[in-house]
């Protein structure tokens, strides 16, 4: 279980995150949603010791985060941000492979090669394993990079907006495959995400956030309401159920 | 960049071989061009020359190529941001403040200690501040770094100028060598320092692989980030003291080497990427040192054709392709 | 309007104090006494005096143009002494002196502009060849080329046995400067105010090409007026009394820090500023270690690079 206890993040005098307390549920997906500037990044980035906190403290299965060595966080725990922006020339498979660093210290086995198969095929990659990622799209780049950290065979995974850049297809086949990975694997993933319909479809778990607090969490149909949306983000936002989906429809 | 080009099967060891070939070539011919029969004064008069070209090669070389790694960026070397003008202002400091007989008196050997030892530290101190934080600017990073490299070339000439001209003059061969004169106990320390060097670096090959995916990808594979970065600042800072205590600063060289050295290999493993930039240093500059006493007959510093040439490489690679 | 009498003020208060500084005694009562001391009055009318209107000149006229350079090359990180342009004035001079040593300065001058006319296009040039020019790359193309000119003047230095007076001309000195040896840089006040009437197409052409065509204004010729003001102004520094690094830095961004990009506006400041900043590292080199001097060029490198690291950071830490 990850658990974030008084998480605070303070630039100057100004709270991006503040004094969050957090239980994430273990296994299946949990979805923070919110504005822009609810701290919904600076607050997985916290969780995963990426950007250290100003205050409080996070717990993965009873690891501080701050104090437990890195390489055995790595172990339990995988993040991708948004913008990653590479100098060198990389491959697919190599950056893949990447994924394995922490079993294998960049000495790759027999096994860590199959988890990369595995992941690459898992993302769809096989035809572009060996390009450079300079020469491939927005989307075909943020595949490859969820496949490295899937190859990591975390127990948890964060993804800060894994959707950016994905054209439809790609975006449900995405949200589809870390479905499979969290029903089959036992996986938890907990993501930042922008749309609230894929967060609505695919989420065991809403968390929403407005001003760096928690503001609201729960399941699918306990966030997808009109007043609890129009607290969030200041809009109207009409929720319909389709076969049994709670969509919202904020077009208009 | 065509988005057609489909990625052509590298083979950097074959890369490498031919370096290697090409720097033993240029050695060879070095050492014995022109000798005409003085073999007994020629051959260790330019074998210590060569070394000192060779090790200084090296240093630019592993020093670039492990910053740029840091910084993840590759226009940026730690010449450009002041590092080897600091080397400078260390010296003069010492001068001015110990006085010149002191200076003079003492072992060159403790004397270069000492100097690297207030290097680490300092570049430590400067530069923590840039790249160990979470919120790094690199606009910020580069500007600071320019700047601070005026302040201690300025900083120094200033003490250069409250020091007696004619001490300072006759200190300055001791203090900027070349590869003419090499100093023979500076040679053999500097060389063991790089060696030590060398053996920390090597042992964390494959953890500098990883900061190249940047500092979150890095944290998240494990790796202490803060300690390695800190690990790298201080082997940099030992490499410039070496390289700059035997010829001094050179600005270029090190952008030069390592651009090129990513052109021919490329490939984000240290273990091929370094190699191949201490070999790309080592042509160059003893290819430059046989050029420099054969057609121009010792008329000039062998640090102005350096920047000539790696100043235009360097513009030309911009112009075909933006780096990074 | 106030705050600019006042910085005025405070400059003209400073030039005063630089007149009474040096090995020459000269002061209030042997210039006003009822017998005036002629010695120290020549002291004042062939040296001090010259040195300090040279010092103005200096520090307005270099502040505007390191303001032009920004403003062409779309990049607050450049100026002349690092864009190759007073590198590529002092291998003008190089090529005049080797080639004809009997030119009259002013001759001389017109081929270092000429030259540091061609280095800043060049520098240009280039940038617009470069496909990603991001903020990072414009100062560091700048700085290459400048080495690469500067290689170039130190090796034929060499061979003409020059590096001396190369020295000379990429230090900034102002101990050199008596009567008769800088009314040269008057020019650089006509070039200054060239720049403050065509202020505003300035400000245009900082915004860039298109802007500037859409608001039907011919681009080229505001960039070759710009490039004309910097080569000149550069030139003429550099063989007056040699190059001051980081005026052309710092003053406008320091400017712009407070005043913003406009040009109408900041042209006047950086002006002022500009010689304010000179007159001060003037006045330090003379005292610091009286009787001797060290050069303006030097003490501007050390408090340029100080107060520039301290606003860099200091704005770093509010917006952080």
């Amino acid at each position: 279980m990850i658990e974030a206890k008084n998480v605070t993040k303070r630039y100057g005098t100004t709270l991006v995150v503040d004094d969050v307390s957090l239980r994430l549920p273990v296994g299946g997906i949990t979805s923070i949603i919110g504005p822009n500037g609810a701290g919904k990044s600076t607050l997985l980035s916290m969780i995963s010791r990426v950007l250290p906190m100003s205050s409080g403290n996070v717990l993965v299965d009873g690891l501080d985060v701050v104090t437990t060595p890195g390489d055995v966080l790595a172990k339990r725990l995988a993040i991708l941000r948004q913008d990653n922006h590479l100098t060198s020339r990389l491959t697919v498979r190599e950056l893949v492979t990447f994924g394995r660093y922490p079993h294998s210290k960049g000495r790759p086995t027999v096994k860590d090669q199959e988890h990369v198969e595995r992941a690459i095929q898992h993302m769809g990659l096989e035809a572009l394993s060996a390009r450079f990622l300079d020469e491939l799209s927005g989307g075909q780049r943020q595949r490859a990079f969820v496949a490295m950290v899937l190859c990591q065979d975390t127990d948890y995974v964060l993804l800060d907006e894994p959707l950016n850049g994905l054209d439809l297809k790609h975006a449900v086949s995405m949200m589809k495959q870390l479905r499979t990975a969290a029903d089959t694997l036992g996986k938890s993933f907990v993501l930042v995400l922008h749309d609230l319909n894929f967060a609505s479809c695919y989420s065991d778990h809403l968390i929403a956030m407005r001003d760096g607090k928690v503001a609201f969490q729960g399941r699918s149909e306990d966030i997808m309401r009109p007043d609890v949306l129009r607290a969030v983000y200041d809009l109207e936002i009409a929720i319909q159920q389709i076969n049994g989906d709670w969509i919202a429809t904020h077009y208009r | 960049m065509s988005a057609d080009r489909v990625a052509v099967p590298a083979r950097p060891e074959r890369t490498l071989f031919i370096l290697g070939c090409m720097a033993t070539a240029c050695a060879v011919l070095f050492m014995l061009i022109d000798v005409g029969g003085q073999w007994d004064f020629v051959l260790p008069f330019r074998g210590k020359k060569l070394a000192t070209a060779l090790l200084v090669g090296y240093a630019i070389a592993v020093s670039t190529v492990l910053f740029q790694t840091v910084t993840g960026n590759r226009v940026l070397t730690p010449a450009i941001l002041g590092f080897d003008y600091l080397y400078v202002l260390i010296q003069t400091c010492l001068l001015f403040f110990l006085g010149s007989s002191t200076v003079v008196n003492l072992d060159p050997r403790l004397l270069f200690g000492v100097e690297v030892l207030i290097m680490v530290a300092f570049s430590g101190l400067l530069y923590w501040g840039l790249f160990g934080g979470a919120r790094r600017n690199l606009h910020l990073v580069l500007l600071t770094g320019v700047v601070l490299g005026v302040l201690f070339r300025s900083l120094s000439s200033f003490l250069q100028r409250l020091i007696d001209p004619n001490e300072f003059i006759f200190l300055q061969d001791r203090f900027f060598a070349s590869f003419n004169n090499p100093d023979q106990e500076l040679l053999v320390v500097s060389f063991l320092v790089t060696l030590g060097v060398s053996v920390l670096g090597f042992r964390m090959l494959r953890t500098f692989d990883v900061l190249v995916l940047g500092r979150e990808t890095a944290i998240n594979l494990g790796v202490d980030y803060q300690r390695t970065v800190a690990l790298i600042l201080v082997l940099v800072a030992i490499l410039v003291s070496v390289s700059s205590a035997l010829v001094g600063p050179v600005t270029f060289f090190g952008l030069l080497v390592s651009n090129l050295a990513h052109a021919v290999v490329r490939t984000y493993k240290h273990e091929l990427i370094l190699p191949a930039a201490a070999l790309v240093a080592a042509v160059a500059l003893v290819a430059g040192q046989v050029v420099l006493e054969h057609v121009f007959a010792f008329d000039t510093n062998p640090r102005v054709i350096i920047e000539f040439v790696g100043g235009l490489v360097f513009i030309t690679m911009l112009m075909r392709k933006a780096p990074g | 309007m106030k705050r600019f009498v006042a910085a005025a003020v405070v400059i003209v208060l400073l030039a005063l104090v630089s007149l009474f500084i040096g090995v020459g005694n000269v002061s209030w009562n042997s210039l006003f006494s009822p017998s005036p001391d002629e010695r120290a009055l020549q002291v004042l009318v062939i040296s001090r005096i010259p040195r300090l209107l040279a010092v103005i000149l200096v520090g307005m006229s270099l502040g505007v143009a390191g303001l032009l350079m920004q403003m062409l090359a779309r990049n607050r990180f450049v100026e002349p002494a690092t864009a190759g342009t007073a590198e590529s004035a002092s291998l003008g001079m190089l090529t005049a002196t080797v080639l004809a040593p009997q030119l009259p300065v002013l001759g001389k001058m017109l081929v270092a502009s000429g030259f540091a006319l061609a280095g800043t296009a060049l520098f240009l040039l280039i940038l617009k060849r470069i496909p990603l020019r991001s903020v990072l790359v414009v100062p560091l193309v700048g700085l290459v080329l400048a080495g690469v000119i500067d290689s170039v003047t130190t090796f034929f230095a060499y061979r003409f046995d020059l590096l001396q007076s190369v020295n000379a001309w990429t230090t900034g000195d102002f101990s050199t400067v008596l009567r008769g040896r800088y009314e040269l840089l008057w020019v650089t006040l006509g070039l200054t105010c060239c720049a403050y009437v065509a202020a505003d197409r300035f400000t245009v052409a900082g915004m860039g090409e298109s802007f500037t065509t859409n608001l039907g204004m011919r681009y080229s010729r505001i960039v070759a007026l710009g490039l004309v003001i910097v080569s000149m102004v550069t030139a003429m520094v550099v063989v007056t009394v040699g190059m001051i690094p980081f005026l052309g830095l710092i003053v406008p961004n320091v400017v712009s820090l407070f005043m913003g990009d406009n040009a109408r506006r900041s042209i006047p400041w950086v002006a002022v500023c500009g010689a304010g900043f000179v007159l001060v590292c003037d006045v330090i080199g003379r005292v610091v270690r009286f009787p001797y001097e060290i050069p303006g060029a030097t003490i501007a490198g050390v408090m340029g690079s100080v107060l520039f690291l301290y606003l860099l950071l200091r704005r770093d830490a509010r917006v952080g």
